[in-house]
């Protein structure tokens, strides 16, 4: 299939991945363990070589543990993080080639086809990848072979080189567990009395086929190249950055936005591309003195067109020095949020638009966060029926029906004279003389038990509407419980 | 004395001014009457707060937008950006401290060009030159027991204009109708 290239599969196989990931980060001599609790039992979930040379192994409770090594160091695993960090792993292994897919939580396997000469031939590619890892301090097992299943069968049981087109010699004397099958199969294959991978391949299909399906001789068929088995490697995640680098520096503001116009004219076919919008964008300006100054946009919605983008950028460069003059930028969207390809339509959508234009421009003058707006919020406490939220990160809600009257402007309360439960005749509020002229009320309010709030440590409030011969109508409450009248706010 | 007929909603792409205790229930009447995208710019130490259940029978809430600014200055800045945008149809800037001839001209400038409305909630006395108009709203107790409940609980107000560069003076008596979200104007007993 690939006319006369042999086809190559390197499996790696990394049996301490947690552990020796631990041990990097925090490097301890001696027997050493990671514990993960599995139905309501600590136990051991990866140990390195010192813990493994005292008798301890892999599923054990680690109170044995304990009880065989007393001085056995351990930590909680986080197997989420070991995920990532095979991710690691991977991106590192493309150096060798391109193909390169997850084996298993603790493998990868690499497809080597065509790219061994350049690092010197199979042997001094194997040997390098050994050196590199076990300067990082990973433990691995190399299996080089024609197939994946014949390179993780020799990773996993007896390291070594298949030579090519020799499947079954090389792989011939390992044990059938070698041919990836579920545990089951392979101890009732051992039952059977068929214990190397050659004994397997010498028995009758049919038979075989017909007591443990056709799973068993696939691995085997997979093993030995008779059937094809694909690797799949993993897509890079796309990179939302581009750079420029310039022949001469330049200094002046129109040449720096002509500059950024060109990066965002590549930038932004990409986050359309991938149906997303840039959230924050940073340019970095690199000058010639090698120092270096960067300017952050933060946009009130997603955006994906560079000319709504690109106005946008000019009051952050204002303030820049350019000392000597600048010769290379660099964009990145550095938060990216989706934003899939909506229907136009003659309504709506320009005037929406400017509106999120004017608010991320605000917001690059006084901070995105300070632009709000108010949100409905359930209780009837007067001051907790309304949240403020920053409005680039909420949607308007409409219909807003307050059930009672309630007065245009609130304040904190500000204490009158007056401990009577019906409003004063006369009170002095904000060094104003008032008269009340006619009261409406009252509505009691109770406070809300679940939440503690110090306002509403007097308890139970009567509010009453006063209108007062001066004009004013005010929002009075009155605290029977700890008898006393306050002003809360004003009416429209 | 023939009253004249009260100049409201205001003149689109001008600067204007109100002051006194009924400021909010001008600027929100104004609001209602405008329409569409609203801007409110203040400084952040202001204690009093709007109330969106207050003034959601003058219009939706989900119209306005709040802007907490550092010092006047950056208010000033905001609302002349604003203006110009264009986006919005009227910005409400709340002033503490008098404004100069110039401050007051560019945002006469940013609200021609944007042809939207600047509303300048000031103190008492520190009007600007540059003004279009300057108001004086203050709430006026009306001794009618039903009239209040008939308007649907709103505040008869006295709206005094005391300076127009293109007209008369004059006041009114008007009352925000809650049901037909609309100013009714009233002429009050004994006067």
């Amino acid at each position: 299939m690939f006319d006369g290239i042999e086809r190559r599969v390197v499996s790696l196989w990394f049996p301490r991945l947690a552990s020796d990931r631990a041990l990097r980060l925090n490097p301890i001599d001696g027997p050493f363990a990671l514990t993960l609790k599995e139905n309501n039992a600590n136990r051991i979930y990866c140990l390195n070589a010192a813990a493994e040379a005292q008798g301890l192994h892999k599923g054990m409770t680690y109170s044995d543990a304990r009880a065989f090594c007393p001085d056995l160091r351990s930590h909680v695993a986080h197997p989420p993080e070991d995920q990532r960090f095979l991710q690691g792993l991977r991106r590192w292994a493309t150096r060798y080639c391109p193909w390169v897919g997850l084996e298993g939580e603790d493998g990868l396997v690499l497809d080597i086809t065509g790219s061994t000469h350049l690092f010197g031939g199979e042997g001094a590619m194997l040997a390098q990848m050994r050196n590199r890892l076990a300067r990082a301090g990973m433990t691995v097992r190399i299996g080089l072979g024609d197939t994946r299943g014949a390179a993780w069968a020799l990773a996993r049981h007896g390291e070594g080189i298949a030579p090519a087109g020799a499947m079954l010699d090389a792989i011939g004397s390992l044990p059938v567990a070698a041919l990836r099958l579920g545990a089951e199969t392979s101890v009732a294959l051992q039952r059977l009395g068929i214990r190397k991978v050659r004994e397997l391949a010498a028995t009758p299909r049919a038979p075989l086929t017909r007591r443990f399906g056709p799973a068993a001789l696939m691995r085997l068929d997979q093993a030995l190249g008779d059937q094809p088995e694909e690797i799949s490697p993993q897509a890079e995640p796309p990179h939302y950055g581009v750079r420029l680098t310039l022949p001469e520096p330049i200094g002046l503001i129109g040449d720096v936005m002509a500059g950024i116009q060109g990066l965002l004219g590549q930038l932004c076919p990409k986050l359309q591309a991938q149906e997303v919008g840039a959230r924050r964008l940073c340019v970095t300006l690199g000058r010639v003195d090698r120092d270096s100054q960067q300017v952050e946009l933060r946009l009130a919605r997603p955006l994906h067109d560079p000319h709504r983008i690109l106005p946008l950028f000019e009051r952050g460069l204002k303030d820049l020095d350019a000392g000597f003059g600048i010769e290379r930028l660099r964009l990145e969207a550095t938060v990216v949020e989706p934003l899939p390809a909506r229907q136009i339509n003659h309504v709506s959508a320009g005037r929406k638009d400017k509106l999120d234009d004017l608010i991320s421009r605000l917001g690059t003058r006084v901070g995105l966060e300070n632009i709000q707006r108010f949100l409905p919020a359930d209780s009837h406490i007067p001051e907790r029926s309304f949240i403020i939220s920053p409005a680039a990160y909420s949607e308007p809600v409409r219909h807003w029906c307050p059930a009672r009257p309630r007065p245009v402007v609130l304040f904190a309360p500000e204490p009158i004279a007056g401990r009577t439960p019906h409003p004063p005749q006369r009170f002095r509020w904000r060094r104003m003389a008032l008269t009340t002229g006619r009261a409406i009320g009252p509505e009691r309010i109770c406070p809300e038990w679940w939440l503690e709030d110090e306002a509403w440590r007097s308890g139970l409030r009567d509010y009453w509407r006063v209108e007062t011969q001066e004009g004013r109508r005010l929002w009075l409450f009155f605290t029977p419980q700890a008898p006393g009248w306050f002003v809360q706010g004003e009416f429209a | 004395m023939v009253q004249s007929s009260l100049p409201f909603p205001l003149v689109e792409g001008r600067a204007h001014e109100v002051c006194g205790a009924g400021a909010y229930s001008f600027a929100f009447a104004l609001a209602a009457a405008r329409g569409g995208q609203v801007l409110w710019v203040r400084e952040t130490w202001e204690v009093a707060r709007v109330n969106p259940d207050g003034f959601a029978t003058f219009m939706d809430p989900a119209d306005l937008l709040l802007c907490n600014a550092q010092s006047q200055l950056e208010a000033l800045a905001v609302t002349e950006e604003a203006l110009r945008s264009g986006a919005v149809a009227l910005v409400i800037v709340s002033l503490t401290k008098p404004l100069g001839l110039t401050e007051g001209r560019r945002l006469q400038l940013a609200a021609k060009e944007g042809k939207s409305i600047a509303l300048a909630l000031i103190p008492e006395g520190m009007g600007s030159n540059a003004a279009e108009t300057r108001w004086r709203c203050t709430p006026h107790f009306d001794a009618d027991e039903c009239a209040n409940d008939r308007a649907g609980d709103s505040t008869l107000q006295r709206w005094e204009l005391i300076k127009n560069k293109s007209g008369t003076l004059g006041v009114w008596y008007v009352r925000w109708d809650r049901a037909s979200r609309r100013l009714a104007m009233v002429s009050p007993a004994g006067k």
